[in-house]
């Protein structure tokens, strides 16, 4: 016990003042019906792929949970075709509030079948099951119901009501099946049919999505999942019968992309990387304000494009924010991402893994002042310590580049014009975070970011309501709400 | 407290740095601290960790009964419960303290005898505090004069509200040396803040720093008679000020959360708040409490399940 500093303690009958450690809470496995080897879905059903086979592994113990057959160019082209006939002959003849049933089913059996669901994640990508649990998989669900709404409403929408046809759709592995939501949902509402690749190192869930579509009893063709890695995107990209391709995942893949279709009437949407700015001015409810660092780039081990990987904070205040930033640090749980009470699971491959290291030690050697806290990390498996970098400046690569990891990079500034000039100077621009008890200050700070998202003293919030997507390097086009119908309709582009 | 006061002699000496100091404070984003609560809800405590979470809960409880209906009979019983919550089982650990009005201190004091159980009394005009200051004074000299250990009093909330900080103040600070006894020493003071009454949390945090400066032992949220009574955002703004009060003050104050915490689940989201907010320097009934009546029995059917593996039902434990 502590010194008490006010006299004697007031009871004599102090028991075990031993550390509250929490037992081991993990979540169990036995739910999962996981099969040694997966095919493509295609056509409504699972086939064998004319390709190889590749493993994918549990980041968090390195261990093989399935073997995924790897789509090559014939299999894609089977997949499209599938589509194309599901379009043509059933889907975009039916009625919006035909297709509606079929969605409103899915988003149901979604929810029946949410821990499952939650748990395949967290073995496949290393996300903390609390995450795949409460955030990932009811916001998978809520874009399923919200675009089931829209899908008998589209004449009101602005875009009209003509689908584009088959979309190919290329989905990273940091949050595999809410962007599988993200990019089939608004879709399918539009009267679209999908092909769509999973990433390679996560792509469990998408084909548990593809049982739970057979479940629904969606026409076949309508959504076909072809497993793979690079060429297989290559080949769905470039396949010439699609006629629109949404890709979310690194800036680089994304300009490849848009080479690729250059020149094609294939309509293109592109949801890229980021280096946001979360910015805490030094009125800031400054407890909230850690939490909301916290969650900007600890959620989902910082594996999140619109990650607030950029701390800007007022000088006046920095030194008591980072005191208190550090304590909270101290208290995140990094480990077994199926224990309900991790805050931090593994990172998903042993080359982001890499990626996080290398640029970790340029931040050390550009003289960056590195800083974890004590934390025990397992043995086997991917696991990088949370860090944050002080005395960075914009001319630091950790200041510009995006890691995509658990490492948070410090600057400071002195007045608002400079956060947001700071906040601008970069290629990117997805999101931001603003903390002020000053309304008229957020309000300035909305205006003068070029952010596609801008969160008031909050962040990493999302709702199929509200629409987003990024500026400059961070891509182009805008998914969830109404404006994410656009990118499924033929009005859209006008 | 002699320290304190000179080391914020220029934020207590008047009206104006009093609400310069506490309208300075950082703000409390009422959102997101709901957020954190129930986030810290999710924690999952299981198997020891329960165990030991229980067995804890347990000597953190003041027992209370606070009613018009009180009697020496109805204390004596409570009292005895104190002592031996499970009588089946001597490994169960006594609770704190049994808190009850100023008459009924002789009376508890006598029943828990050298137990070590504290007595808590009520005063200052409880649960209102609407009563002239000698009077809120006489309340407390006369429960300290009983034998009271610990005196939880109640502030002026209307004083509060209308923005006389200073008054709030120098009530505290007055009862504070009204703890005092013949022979020097004092019964701890704990001071209740009614948090359903002053409604929003940047009130709150202002209250809890009002309260510690004025030398409160304890800060307690809620008398039980107004709802909503202790909540978890409420307590988390206040696990934080305590905090923040020994980073900058090296001293330690304690928490009590009060009314409305019924369940042991509940109970241990408390007590994993204190933990990861607070630190596990907070998890010792020094530093934390729970004003609760019908908790204990809760947390004894959970200990007795641990234990057997079985429920069982309300009739196999005592009422107090």
């Amino acid at each position: 016990m502590t010194t008490d500093p006010t006299g004697t303690a007031p009871t004599g009958t102090a028991p075990t003042s031993t550390v509250f450690e929490y037992a081991p809470a993990p979540e169990s496995r036995s739910i999962l019906d996981l099969k040694a080897s997966y095919g493509l879905f295609v056509d409504g059903e699972f086939v064998d792929g004319h390709g190889s086979s590749f493993k994918t592994i549990n980041p968090a113990t390195e261990e093989v949970l399935a073997e995924v057959a790897e789509a090559d160019d014939a299999d894609v082209d089977a997949a499209v075709r599938a589509a194309r006939r599901a379009h043509t002959r059933v889907w975009s003849r039916m009625s919006g509030s035909e297709r509606a049933k079929y969605l409103y089913r899915i988003a149901r059996i979604i929810q029946e079948r949410g821990r499952e669901l939650a748990v395949l994640e967290s073995l496949d990508n290393g996300k903390p099951i609390k995450e795949s649990r409460d955030v990932d998989v009811p916001i998978v669900a809520a874009h399923f119901f919200y675009y089931a709404g829209w899908a008998d409403k589209l004449e009101h929408s602005g875009y009209g009501t003509t689908p584009l046809g088959v979309a190919g759709q290329i989905i990273p592995w940091n949050f595999p099946l809410m962007m599988l939501a993200w990019k089939i949902a608004p879709a399918l509402a539009c009267g679209n049919t999908v092909v769509l690749k999973p990433a390679e190192t996560t792509p469990l869930t998408a084909l548990l999505f593809a049982e739970i579509c057979q479940q629904a009893d969606l026409p076949p063709g309508v959504v076909n999942i072809v497993t793979g890695a690079g060429g297989t995107g290559q080949a769905l990209v470039s396949h010439p019968d699609v006629d629109k391709v949404a890709f979310t995942g690194s800036t680089d893949v994304g300009k490849a992309i848009a080479r690729a279709v250059a020149g094609s009437t294939k309509r293109v949407t592109l949801e890229l990387g980021g280096k946001a700015a979360n910015i805490v001015f030094d009125d800031a409810p400054l407890d909230q304000a850690v939490e909301g660092i916290v969650d900007g780039i600890f959620f989902n081990q910082g594996h999140v494009c619109c990650a607030g990987s950029r701390l800007l904070v007022q000088e006046s205040i920095a030194e008591e924010l980072l005191a208190k930033l550090k304590t909270r640090m101290g208290t995140l749980r990094v480990g077994d991402p199926l224990d309900k009470n991790t805050d931090v699971g593994a990172i998903n491959s042993a080359e982001q893994l890499q990626r996080i290291r290398e640029l970790s030690q340029v931040g050390e050697d550009e003289g960056a002042g590195r800083w974890s806290p004590p934390c025990d990390l397992p043995e086997r498996g991917f696991w990088f310590p949370p860090t944050l970098f002080t005395g960075v400046t914009q001319a630091h690569r950790i200041a510009r580049e995006e890691i995509f990891g658990p490492v948070l990079s410090v600057l400071t500034f002195r007045t608002p014009s400079e956060a947001v000039e700071k906040a601008n100077n970069t290629p990117y621009g997805l999101s931001a975070g603003v903390w002020t008890e000053k309304g008229s200050l957020i309000l300035h700070m909305a205006g003068a970011l070029r952010a596609g998202v801008v969160w008031a003293n909050t962040f990493n919030k999302f709702d199929p309501t509200s629409p987003f997507g990024g500026y400059k390097e961070s891509g182009q086009g805008r998914e969830g709400g109404r404006h994410g119908l656009a990118a499924y309709l033929k009005g859209g582009d006008l | 407290m002699p320290t304190l006061t000179t080391e914020f002699a220029d934020v207590t000496g008047s009206e104006a740095s009093m609400r310069r100091f506490l309208h300075g404070l950082p703000g409390v984003d009422q959102v997101g601290a709901e957020a954190r609560a129930a986030s810290l809800g999710t924690r999952s405590i299981k198997t020891t960790a329960k165990a030991h979470a229980i067995d804890l809960a347990i000597s953190m409880v003041d027992l209370t009964t606070l009613e018009g209906q009180d009697t020496p009979g109805k204390v004596r019983a409570l009292a005895s419960k104190a002592v031996h919550p499970d009588p089946a089982d001597p490994t169960c650990p006594q609770v704190a303290a049994v808190c009850v009005y100023p008459d009924m201190v002789a009376i508890a004091k006598e029943t828990l005898g050298s137990s070590g159980i504290n007595v808590a009394a009520v005063a200052t005009a409880f649960p209102s505090g609407r009563a002239a200051l000698d009077i809120k004074l006489a309340d407390t000299r006369d429960a300290v004069e009983a034998g009271a250990d610990e005196i939880d009093m109640v502030i002026d909330r209307g004083a509060f509200l209308s923005g006389r900080y200073l008054q709030v103040f120098e009530e505290i600070v007055a009862v504070r040396e009204a703890c005092t006894r013949e022979d020097g020493t004092a019964a701890h003071l704990k001071v209740i803040f009614e948090t359903g009454e002053l409604q929003t949390l940047d009130n709150v945090r202002r209250v809890s720093w009002l309260a510690m400066l004025a030398g409160a032992h304890f800060i307690k949220t809620s008398t039980g008679k107004v709802q909503p009574a202790a909540t978890l955002p409420v307590t988390l703004v206040m696990l934080q000020a305590v905090r923040d009060f020994r980073d900058s003050t090296a001293q330690m104050v304690g928490v009590k959360p009060a009314g409305g915490i019924r369940t042991s689940k509940d109970a241990i989201k408390y007590l994993v708040m204190v933990n990861e907010v607070a630190g596990p320097d907070w998890l010792d009934p020094d530093w934390f409490r729970f004003g609760a009546s019908t908790l204990l029995n809760e947390l004894l059917m959970q200990r007795t399940k641990l234990t057997t593996g079985r429920y069982s039902g309300p009739d196999y434990f005592t009422l107090d």
